[in-house]
C-alpha cells in the first residue's frame, strides 16, 4: 500500500473502534428489536423458539384502543407541556435578561430541578400530591378548602404529571433562551428603542424573530424528549388511574414486563422510535437549510 | 427644529465619573461634531442624548423640552450606528420602514417614502435583499436610508464611517456633507477622525476625559486653538510642538530654542509680556514652513511624496519636526535646506495649563 493511501485511511482507522461500540451498542439492538417486533414472543422463550409472526403484531396494536389512547395521551402529553415550557421558559428569560444584582444566583437556582434525578423528581411530586399529608392539600385544607384529588382523578392526574413535567423542564428551555438573548445584537435592539418601538415591540419585532432558529431547535429537542419520559410518571401515577396519564413508555413497560409480550413491545417501541426519527430528521434537515443558507449568503457577500 | 442645549450633564458608571460636567448649546439646523480620542465620553454623550444611556446629573434641552428622562422614542431623533445596526431578519425595505410601521403610518405613504429615500441614496435595486446579503458601503447606506425617511428633528451619527474602508469612507463622508446640505436639521455627529470632523461640522466640539477642550467652528479650532490638545488634535499632518523660551532683544520678542530664534509680530507683545523670560510650550504647523533663504537650515532626515505635497522629517531644537511643503522637485533624505517661519503662524502654549497664550 502506498504512503499516500495509508494516509487517507488514517482518520478511518481512528474512528473504527468508536464505529464498532456503535455497531453493537446501537446497531445490534435496533435489529433485534425490529426482528423482535416480529415475532409472537413469551419471556420464558428464548428467541430461537419464538414463532415468526410477520406484521401481526403491528396490526393487533392498530386494532387496539388501549394502544390508540395510550399514543393520544403521549401525543396530548407532549404537545400540553412542550407548549406549556415554551411559553414560561421564553417569557422567564424575556424577564430576566436583565442585570440585577443577584441574578446569577437567581439563574443558578432555576437550573437546578433539570438537574434532579427523575426518579427523585417523581417520588418528590408523589409525596407533594399526597392526598392527606401532601403539602398541597394540606395548605388548602388550612385555607379551608377541600382536597384535590390530585394523582386519584383523571384529569386531575393528567394535570399533576403535566405540573411536574413543567416544573422539571422549563429550565432548560429558559437557559437557551437566555443565551439566545443575550447573544443578540445590543444595537439592533438599541436601534429599535430609537424607532420608537415599546419593549412589547421590541420582543414581537426584533428578539423573538431573531431567537427564533434556538427556539426552533429548542423545541425540537424538548418534544423529543416528552415522547420518552418514563420515570417521573411511573413513580408518580403508573399510568392510572385507567389510562389516563399512561404514555407510550410506560404501555411499552407493561407490555413486555406485565402482559409478558415481547413481540407487542417491540413492535410499540418501533412505532414510537419512527415518531421520533421523523422529529429527529425535520431537526437535522432545518438544521441543514440553516447551514446552506448562512453559506449561501456568504457567498454573495464575497462576491460584491 | 429646537436647538439643543446640554446643562450640568453628568454621567458615572457606578463609582467611575465619565462626564462631569457637560455644557454645550447646539443652534437649530446645525451639524455639531464631537470629537476626541477613544474614551473621551463623546459616545456617551451622544447615547445620553438618544436616551440610551441614562443621564446622572444634567439637563438635555431639546427646545424648551427637559428630555433626560424621556425614552428615546419620546426625543423625536434619528440614529445611524457604527455597526450600521440593521434589523438582520428584515429586508432593506422593511429595515427602512420599520419605524414608520411602528408609527402607524398608511402604507402607500410609508411605501413612497421609502422608495424616495432608496432612490436618493441608491438603493433601489436592493430593497428586497436582506442585511447579509449587502456589502458594508451598501449596509451603511441602508442604515443611513433607515435614519432619513422618519422626519426626526435630530439626526444622531455614533462614528457611522469607521467600519468602512478608506476609499468608501471619502464618498460617503462626501455624500454625508451634500446630505446635510440638502436637509438642514440638526445634526450630531461622533468620531475619533479630525478630517471627518473638519470637512463635515458647523461646529466642532474637541473633548477630552469627559470635558470639552474647545467648540467652535473647523476654522477657529485650526487658527486659534485653545490649547495644546486642541492643536495637537486638529490638522494633518500633526503640529510640532517644541521647548523655546520668550526672550526680548532689541526691543522684538522671540521665541528662542535650541538652534533657532523666531520672531514674534508686535501685535501680541502686549499679552505676552507676562511670561517674558519663561519657558513656553511653541507649536508650528507644518504647513507654516516655508522654503527659502536665510531661514533656519534643517536637514532632511525623510522626504515623504505624497503628490503635490512631500512631508519632510527633519529636526529643529533637538525634536523631530515633520514639514509640509509642495513638490517642485522631488527632495532627497540626507539634503539640507533653509526654511523660514512667519512668527504670526506660530502657537504659544504655557507648559503647565498647556492653554493657549
Amino acid at each position: 500500500m502506498s504512503i499516500a493511501s495509508t494516509n487517507r485511511m488514517t482518520p478511518y482507522l481512528f474512528l473504527a473502534p468508536a464505529g464498532l461500540v456503535l455497531a453493537f451498542a446501537l446497531f445490534y439492538p435496533i435489529c433485534y428489536m425490529i426482528y423482535a417486533s416480529f415475532l409472537d414472543w413469551n419471556p420464558s422463550q428464548r428467541i430461537g423458539e419464538a414463532e415468526f409472526v410477520g406484521l401481526r403484531n403491528y396490526f393487533k396494536l392498530f386494532g387496539d384502543d388501549a394502544f390508540r389512547e395510550s399514543m393520544g395521551v403521549t401525543l396530548k402529553f407532549a404537545a400540553v407541556v412542550v407548549t406549556i415550557e415554551m411559553f414560561l421558559g421564553v417569557g422567564l428569560a424575556l424577564l430576566l435578561d436583565r442585570n440585577i444584582r443577584g441574578m446569577s444566583v437567581l439563574r443558578t437556582l432555576f437550573i437546578l430541578p433539570m438537574m434532579i434525578a427523575p426518579i427523585v423528581v417523581g417520588l418528590m411530586w408523589r409525596y407533594m400530591y399526597h392526598p392527606t399529608v401532601g403539602i398541597f392539600n394540606k395548605t388548602l385544607k388550612s385555607w379551608g378548602f377541600d382536597g384535590i384529588p390530585w394523582l386519584s382523578d383523571g384529569s386531575w392526574a393528567f394535570a399533576s404529571v403535566v405540573i411536574a413535567d413543567v416544573w422539571q423542564w422549563t429550565p432548560f428551555i429558559f437557559i437557551l433562551s437566555l443565551a439566545a438573548l443575550q447573544s443578540l445584537p445590543a444595537s439592533a435592539i438599541e436601534a429599535s428603542k430609537i424607532d420608537g418601538a415599546s419593549g412589547w415591540q421590541q420582543i414581537i419585532y426584533i428578539k423573538l424573530p431573531l431567537m427564533l432558529p434556538v427556539l426552533i431547535v429548542t423545541l425540537l429537542l424538548r418534544l423529543i424528549d416528552s415522547f420518552k419520559v418514563l420515570e417521573v410518571i411511573l413513580v408518580m401515577t403508573n399510568g392510572g388511574p385507567g389510562l389516563s396519564t399512561e404514555i407510550l413508555s410506560l404501555r411499552i413497560n407493561r407490555t413486555a414486563s406485565e402482559f409478558r409480550e415481547l413481540g407487542e413491545a417491540a413492535a410499540m417501541s418501533n412505532l414510537l422510535l419512527i415518531v421520533l426519527l421523523i422529529l429527529t430528521f425535520t431537526m437535522f434537515i432545518y438544521n441543514k437549510a440553516q447551514d446552506a443558507r448562512a453559506a449561501r449568503l456568504r457567498a454573495v457577500e464575497e462576491e460584491v | 427644529m429646537p436647538d439643543i442645549r446640554l446643562q450640568n450633564l453628568r454621567k458615572d458608571y457606578g463609582a467611575v465619573n465619565v462626564i462631569e460636567n457637560l455644557n454645550l448649546d447646539m443652534a437649530d439646523g446645525e451639524f455639531t461634531v464631537l470629537v476626541g480620542p477613544s474614551g473621551c465620553g463623546k459616545s456617551t454623550t451622544l447615547r445620553m442624548i438618544a436616551g440610551l444611556e441614562t443621564v446622572t446629573g444634567g439637563q438635555i434641552m431639546i427646545g424648551d423640552r427637559d428630555v433626560s428622562k424621556l425614552e428615546p422614542k419620546e426625543r423625536d431623533l434619528a440614529m445611524v450606528f457604527q455597526d450600521y445596526a440593521l434589523y438582520p431578519h428584515m429586508n432593506v425595505a422593511k429595515n427602512m420602514s420599520f419605524a414608520l410601521r411602528l408609527a402607524r403610518m398608511n402604507k402607500s405613504d410609508i411605501e413612497t417614502r421609502v422608495k424616495e429615500v432608496a432612490a436618493t441614496l441608491d438603493l433601489t435595486a436592493y430593497l428586497d435583499r436582506k442585511p447579509a446579503e449587502l456589502s458594508g458601503g451598501q449596509r451603511q447606506r441602508v442604515a443611513m436610508g433607515r435614519a432619513l425617511v422618519r422626519d426626526a428633528g435630530t439626526f444622531l451619527f455614533d462614528e457611522p464611517l469607521s467600519n468602512l474602508d478608506a476609499k468608501l469612507r471619502g464618498q460617503m463622508r462626501a455624500e454625508l456633507a451634500l446630505m446635510s446640505q440638502r436637509i438642514k436639521k440638526n445634526m450630531i455627529y461622533v468620531t475619533h477622525d479630525q478630517v471627518e470632523a473638519m470637512t463635515l461640522g458647523d461646529k466642532i466640539v474637541v473633548m477630552k476625559f469627559g470635558e470639552i477642550m474647545q467648540a467652535g467652528t473647523p476654522e477657529e479650532l485650526y487658527r486659534s486653538p485653545a490649547n495644546k490638545f486642541v492643536a495637537g488634535f486638529i490638522g494633518s499632518p500633526t503640529m510640532n510642538f517644541l521647548t523655546a523660551e520668550l526672550v526680548e532683544e532689541g526691543g522684538t520678542l522671540s521665541a528662542k530654542g535650541q538652534g533657532f530664534a523666531i520672531p514674534l509680530p508686535d501685535a501680541r507683545k502686549a499679552s505676552l509680556q507676562a511670561h517674558k523670560d519663561r519657558q513656553i510650550h511653541l507649536g508650528i504647523r507644518p504647513s507654516s514652513f516655508a522654503e527659502g533663504p536665510g531661514g533656519l537650515k534643517m536637514p532632511v532626515i525623510l522626504s515623504e511624496y505624497i503628490g503635490a505635497q512631500s512631508v519632510l522629517i527633519s529636526e529643529l531644537g533637538g525634536e523631530r519636526v515633520a514639514i509640509e511643503v509642495n513638490t517642485v522637485a522631488p527632495i532627497r533624505a540626507g539634503e539640507t535646506r533653509e526654511f523660514t517661519v512667519q512668527g504670526d503662524e506660530v502657537h504659544l502654549f504655557d507648559p503647565k495649563t498647556e492653554a493657549a497664550l
